[in-house]
């Protein structure tokens, strides 16, 4: 093995933390849907990539800049999660059968954005994607920096909120246990509603910053499932600050075993991590 | 009244005969094509392509007569991009819809399978864009994408020497490479061309397909300070691994792309003298035979109308229509639909196509290999390697 120059590994671990912060970015909706609403939503994934073409679209069409879509993309995605969370309440369906369903919902969006954008690769050009900026040496592409600095801003405001704010509060309790939740008052079929839709702004706001930093193409859907399920996993179902933590970690190590071993080793470490983790915390993924 | 009703009858059999026979006989029914086409799923994008170039080719096709004076009818299936649908797809061909002849999909997994079926109901196969010939063992599969019997030497030989004729020829070369199997071979065949021609291969990397994170590897590449990077890449990674490499405010002094997607790298502003490989390029001297030139003035509205983002005919639609210009030889020079006998014609006989004499007499017929080099020049594609492809005072620009 050859020794990396302390630079090449700087830069490498800064790309590993940047590439962390997607992986938290994405992961946090959906960890949040999955320890408290039960729910593993597999179209979580497709709503991250339907909300990147959207910004795609509005910014290169329509001529805004990308980072405006926010205030539109993350509203009109929060009402897509309390509609979705309203129909898998109304047929009762359980955390299994969310799988299947969620998984299907995701093929029609793949299908839909196929129908709309084509297969083919799609690249937002925004004012962000060539600004950079230089730190000790190191280089700070800005999409990415905006990326982590997101996910850090939101895990902490939603941790802040599920601990500090009653309506967080009411949401950990009723995951806990909703029928006494229920029994002192809490509107568990509202909150289920107003968090389902919470997540999927998050997934839309993950989009945006996708769209910012990647090339777009529908089949690219599945590709970020495994990587994102362990970081979930490692992270904590229900946490709001794990998977920021896990995501960093996972991306940290897979770019560390890039620029130390080879990169076709970077796909096993995030299941590695996992697996560790099974065996030697089994109660904490 | 029994011999009035005889004749009667017999009149309108005799009536029915007559206009029967003729009928029949002045226009015999379409001669059926089937195939399978990555329509949906990963490969779609590049599947388009060549359902695209088909499509003109058979329009073309009909307005001069057909085949052997019949019409010809495409079936295409969807196979999802996946090889074992397409396997289950061609065998219903045969079987149930019972075609006359076959064409192959795209794609190295999907002919494979195809292959298999071909061989099973002895039917010929012309395939688009088989990528490992090695692999295709079947006597009578013939691939449209002159590779040569070993690119793995063949397609490195061409790209260095190419390049040994510039003004700052190479010495020192970074190889990085996914591991996508028909990429992987030409890679490692790049690796022992670079050893054979006296080079300094100075970092060897391998990255799983479909790698998320090319910030690392462009920082490996950055510090071992190649004279070229040769970029085993297929689809996007090309450009994801250049934009990592701009990122860190890195620019490779030459670099050469296996499989890129051609519209993104050329457009990109990172993909600045990029080179790659090409069979065919939208200049002379391809475009000075009359079939290529008209192909490529039909296929750049066809690709407009269709909205596909790059509608230059390259190595893609000329493959696909170079299958049906093999196809349509064979047919008209054995006068037969019989696969038997147009493939023992094919392996005896030159095929002359739009990106240039095409035998298969050799080496699982793959014939010559005709790759050639191409590089990303203001902003499009030109053919630069061997000299008699490139178009006039076209050379490799180093920077």
């Amino acid at each position: 093995m050859a020794i990396p120059s302390l630079n090449l590994l700087l830069q490498s671990i800064l790309s590993g933390i940047f590439i962390g912060g997607m992986y938290a970015m994405t992961g946090l909706g959906l960890g949040l849907a999955w320890g408290l609403l039960r729910q593993i939503n597999l179209a979580h994934f497709g709503f991250v990539f339907l909300s990147a073409y959207l910004c795609y679209q509005m910014s290169t069409v329509g001529g805004i800049d990308p980072l405006l879509t926010v205030f539109v993309l993350p509203p009109a995605f929060f009402c897509v999660g309390v509609a979705m969370q309203w129909v898998l309440s109304r047929f009762r369906i359980s955390a299994f059968n969310s799988l299947l369903v969620t998984f299907g919902v995701t093929v029609m969006i793949e299908s839909g954005i196929q129908y709309v954008w084509t297969a083919d690769f799609r690249k937002m050009q925004s004012v962000y994607a060539e600004e950079k900026f230089v730190v000790g040496g190191l280089f700070v592409p800005l999409p990415e920096f905006l990326t982590l600095a997101v996910a850090v801003a939101l895990s902490f405001a939603i941790w802040a909120a599920m601990r500090f704010t009653d309506l967080g509060k009411a949401m950990r309790a009723m995951a806990e246990d909703a029928p006494i939740a229920a029994a002192f008052g809490i509107n568990e079929r509202g909150l289920s509603l107003a968090l389902s839709g919470i997540c999927v702004a998050l997934a839309s706001v993950a989009g945006i910053c996708f769209a910012l930093t990647f090339t777009l193409t529908p089949t690219q859907i599945f590709s970020w499932v495994g990587v994102v399920f362990a970081v979930v996993m490692l992270g904590g179902l229900g946490s709001a600050l794990g998977p920021l933590v896990s995501g960093i970690v996972i991306g940290v190590s897979e770019a560390v075993a890039m620029a130390l071993f080879a990169p076709s080793w970077a796909p096993i470490v995030s299941f590695s991590l996992l697996i560790l983790m099974l065996l030697f915390r089994p109660g904490k993924a | 009244m029994i011999n009035l009703r005889k004749i009667a009858v017999a009149a309108v059999a005799a009536i029915g005969l007559a206009g029967a026979l003729p009928v029949s006989a002045q226009t015999p029914g379409p001669v059926r094509i089937g195939s399978t086409l990555a329509l949906t799923g990963p490969l779609s994008a590049t599947a388009l392509v060549h359902k695209l170039a088909g499509e003109i080719y058979i329009e073309d096709l009909n307005k001069r007569g057909g085949l052997l004076g019949r019409k010809v009818e495409w079936i295409v299936r969807d196979d999802q991009s996946r090889p074992d649908l397409a396997r289950t797809l061609y065998e219903q061909l045969v079987t149930s819809e019972k075609v006359d002849l076959l064409m192959g999909p795209y794609a190295t997994g999907a002919i494979l399978s195809a292959i298999g079926v071909a061989q099973r109901y002895n039917k010929m196969l012309i395939s688009h864009t088989m990528g490992i010939p090695s692999l295709a063992k079947y006597d009578m599969h013939f691939p449209a994408w002159s590779l040569g019997p070993d690119p793995a030497q063949t397609v490195p030989t061409t790209v260095f020497e190419g390049l040994a004729q510039t003004n700052k020829p190479p010495k020192t070369v970074a190889v990085v490479t996914s591991k996508f199997p028909s990429i992987h071979f030409l890679s490692l065949g790049a690796r022992e061309i670079i050893k054979k021609r006296g080079l300094t291969e100075v970092l060897f990397l391998e990255w799983e397909f479909g790698n998320r994170d090319f910030g690392p590897i462009a920082a490996r590449v950055k510090d071992a300070k190649p004279d070229l990077v040769w970029v085993g890449d297929i689809g996007l990674e090309g450009n994801m691994l250049l934009e990592a490499m701009k990122k860190i405010d890195y620019e490779p002094p030459m670099h050469i792309h296996l499989y890129p997607a051609p519209g993104p790298l050329a457009n990109a502003p990172e993909g600045k003298n990029a080179l790659s490989l090409t069979i065919f390029e939208e200049h002379a001297p391809y475009t000075n035979d009359p079939v290529a030139a008209q192909f490529v003035k039909t296929f750049g509205e066809r690709a407009k109308q269709a909205g596909l983002p790059y509608t230059a005919v390259e190595t893609q639609a000329a493959a696909s229509f170079t299958a049906w210009q093999i196809l349509e030889a064979s047919i008209v020079a054995t006068n037969s639909f019989d696969d038997r006998k147009m493939a023992d014609w094919l392996k005896a006989n030159r095929v002359k196509t739009i990106h240039g004499t095409l035998r298969f007499d050799r080496g699982n017929n793959f014939g010559d290999d005709l790759m050639r080099m191409k590089q990303v020049q203001d902003g499009r594609w030109v053919t630069v390697w061997p000299k008699e492809w490139a178009p006039p005072g076209a050379t490799i620009r180093t920077q």
